[in-house]
């Protein structure tokens, strides 16, 4: 980085220290916060929409569906996260591949298992073999951010499922008084008041979430604890900047962050919970509704 | 006419399936100094790097490093998201039935036990090795109690803070930790010969490109140029060809 830290061996002090901390392995220790950020905003959108899409499969009329949303939060939740983990993303990548192959390779007549290895022909290879090395990245990352958003998504699914039901009956049958369809009163009584009810477990998923990033270097994403066991490790003089084991101050750094992100998870959630408490029939609504007075 | 272009497209087809297969991916570990590791600019280096770019450079290939967790590196290889492992794995029957090897890179070299102190119990004691390695499997072997580890540098930590008595590896991957250690580690006991050397493996349906390989890898022994690299990344105390 700097002009000064060609040989690294002849530094010392500060110098070396500013030398080592600005290496191409330590921008990538940094990019890596980046990334961990970035699954985040990705995960807890799509994480929401699938829970949302199985709270409303399960409480469909019809049941075919319903069985589907019932087991999916059922299923998911009652798998131990490492196993889905690790079986998920292989299995996705498998199935994307097999089918890529059905599709752009008729005439191959090879089986696809042979033994133990999983062949495919070379146009349906995901990502190509030629692909450059970013492509491959971004790959391994989606199928982690699909991985987390259909684990997470089940616990939400049951979040929402409760939220649903504990919204007084009252305002639906007021609402059907009023004269609204079922589709109506869903999406114009129920939804809005369903939320404030949802927060509490949602939040906690959110703190799970955070805490669950980690998980990420099992599927080969090279996170932020990766870099931080990589970088820390003892190293010899094979490497530029021999230094013993220092993975304690590494992992030091990584609760700072992990702890200012959860400081300002709390924050934000209590701002949402009072403005959802807005008008709504609880406590908390009551309370702000007094306050006004 | 209509065979002839049918045949032309079937031919530009097969020309793109080689340029497309033109590019391998050479799996690694990138935690196993001074055979791979991944150096301070981020990028894979070490013996395997060099041994690696040249026997793609012999064999006319474009090859892309990846660094993949040592437990999982030959699920990866058989599923196909890379297409050989070069990563110091020692040649094993066991290992055998699920890939295929290349003629060894390396003659078969010594492993060696790792210590704070030369008194230590081998066969009684607590035994610090890398998961899925041979030296794992040779310490059940020998009675001790075995502690695994996902890197060479957790098991050498382990001994470090007492965890373990000894660590079981590679001597030529302990002694950089040993010889740098000022004195506070050691290796104890004799060398012990595990492993038919260390070769590149394959998935058993991808034998052509195994024998590019391996005819590359017998070119590099041929002209000396192996030993060179050897010495240069190993010592001049590991064994050569």
């Amino acid at each position: 980085m700097f002009g000064y830290c060609s040989d690294p061996s002849a530094l010392d002090g500060l110098v070396w220290l500013s030398c080592y901390l600005t290496s191409g392995k330590h921008m990538a220790f940094y990019a890596s916060f980046g990334t961990v950020m970035l699954l985040l905003a990705i995960t807890a959108p799509a994480a929401l929409l699938f829970g949302f899409g199985g709270a409303v499969a399960a409480r469909s009329a019809f049941w075919p569906l319903r069985i589907l949303g019932k087991a999916y939060s059922a299923m998911v939740r009652g798998i131990p996260d490492i196993v889905f983990f690790l079986f998920v993303p292989i299995a996705l990548d498998q199935a994307f591949e097999w089918m890529r192959h059905k599709a752009l390779c008729p005439e191959w007549e090879a089986p696809v298992r042979q033994g133990n290895d999983f062949v495919v022909c070379v146009e349906a290879k995901l990502p190509l073999s030629a692909s450059p090395q970013w492509v491959h990245e971004s790959y391994g990352f989606a199928l982690a951010v699909l991985a987390f958003s259909i684990v997470f998504g089940a616990f939400a699914a049951n979040v929402f499922y409760g939220a649903m039901r504990t919204v007084p009956r009252a305002q639906l049958e007021t609402a059907q008084a009023y004269g609204m369809t079922e589709r109506q009163s869903f999406w114009r009584v129920l939804i809005p008041q369903m939320w404030i009810y949802a927060l509490p477990g949602l939040s906690n998923l959110w703190m799970i979430l955070i805490k669950a990033t980690p998980l990420l270097f099992l599927l080969g994403v090279e996170d932020i604890v990766y870099w931080a066991r990589e970088l820390g490790g003892s190293k010899t003089s094979i490497y530029a900047y021999p230094h013993p084991d220092w993975r304690l101050y590494y992992f030091l750094a990584l609760l700072v962050f992990y702890l200012a992100l959860t400081r300002v998870s709390e924050i934000a959630l209590a701002r949402l919970t009072a403005r959802l408490s807005r008008g709504q029939a609880t406590m908390a609504g009551e309370a702000l509704r007094k306050a006004a007075v | 006419m209509k065979k002839l272009i049918l045949g032309t497209a079937a031919l530009a087809l097969s020309a793109g399936m080689a340029l497309a297969q033109d590019v391998v991916r050479l799996g690694t570990e990138g935690a196993y100094p001074p055979y791979n590791f991944i150096n301070d600019n981020g990028e894979v280096d070490g013996f395997e790097r060099e041994l690696g770019d040249e026997l793609c450079a012999r064999a006319a290939l474009t090859c892309e490093w990846v660094t993949n967790d040592w437990d999982s590196i030959i699920p990866n290889l058989v599923s196909g998201n890379y297409d050989t492992i070069i990563a110091g794995m020692s040649i094993t029957a066991e290992r055998r039935e699920v890939v295929d090897f290349t003629q060894g890179y390396t003659p078969p070299s010594p492993s060696a036990y790792a210590a704070l102190s030369d008194d230590v119990d081998l066969t009684g004691g607590v035994i610090a090795s890398q998961t899925g390695t041979i030296q794992a499997n040779y310490v059940v072997d020998t009675g001790a109690t075995l502690v695994e580890f996902p890197t060479l540098d957790e098991a050498l930590a382990a001994v470090r803070n007492g965890e373990a008595d000894a660590v079981i590896l590679d001597k030529d991957s302990l002694a950089p930790a040993v010889n740098e250690s000022g004195g506070e580690m050691m290796f104890v006991g004799e060398d012990i010969a595990l492993g038919e050397g260390i070769g590149m493996a394959f998935r058993k349906s991808d034998p052509d490109l195994r024998a590019t390989f391996d005819a590359a890898i017998q070119s590099m022994k041929d002209d000396g140029t192996l030993n060179d690299l050897i010495t240069k990344w190993l010592g001049e105390d590991s064994p050569r060809f």
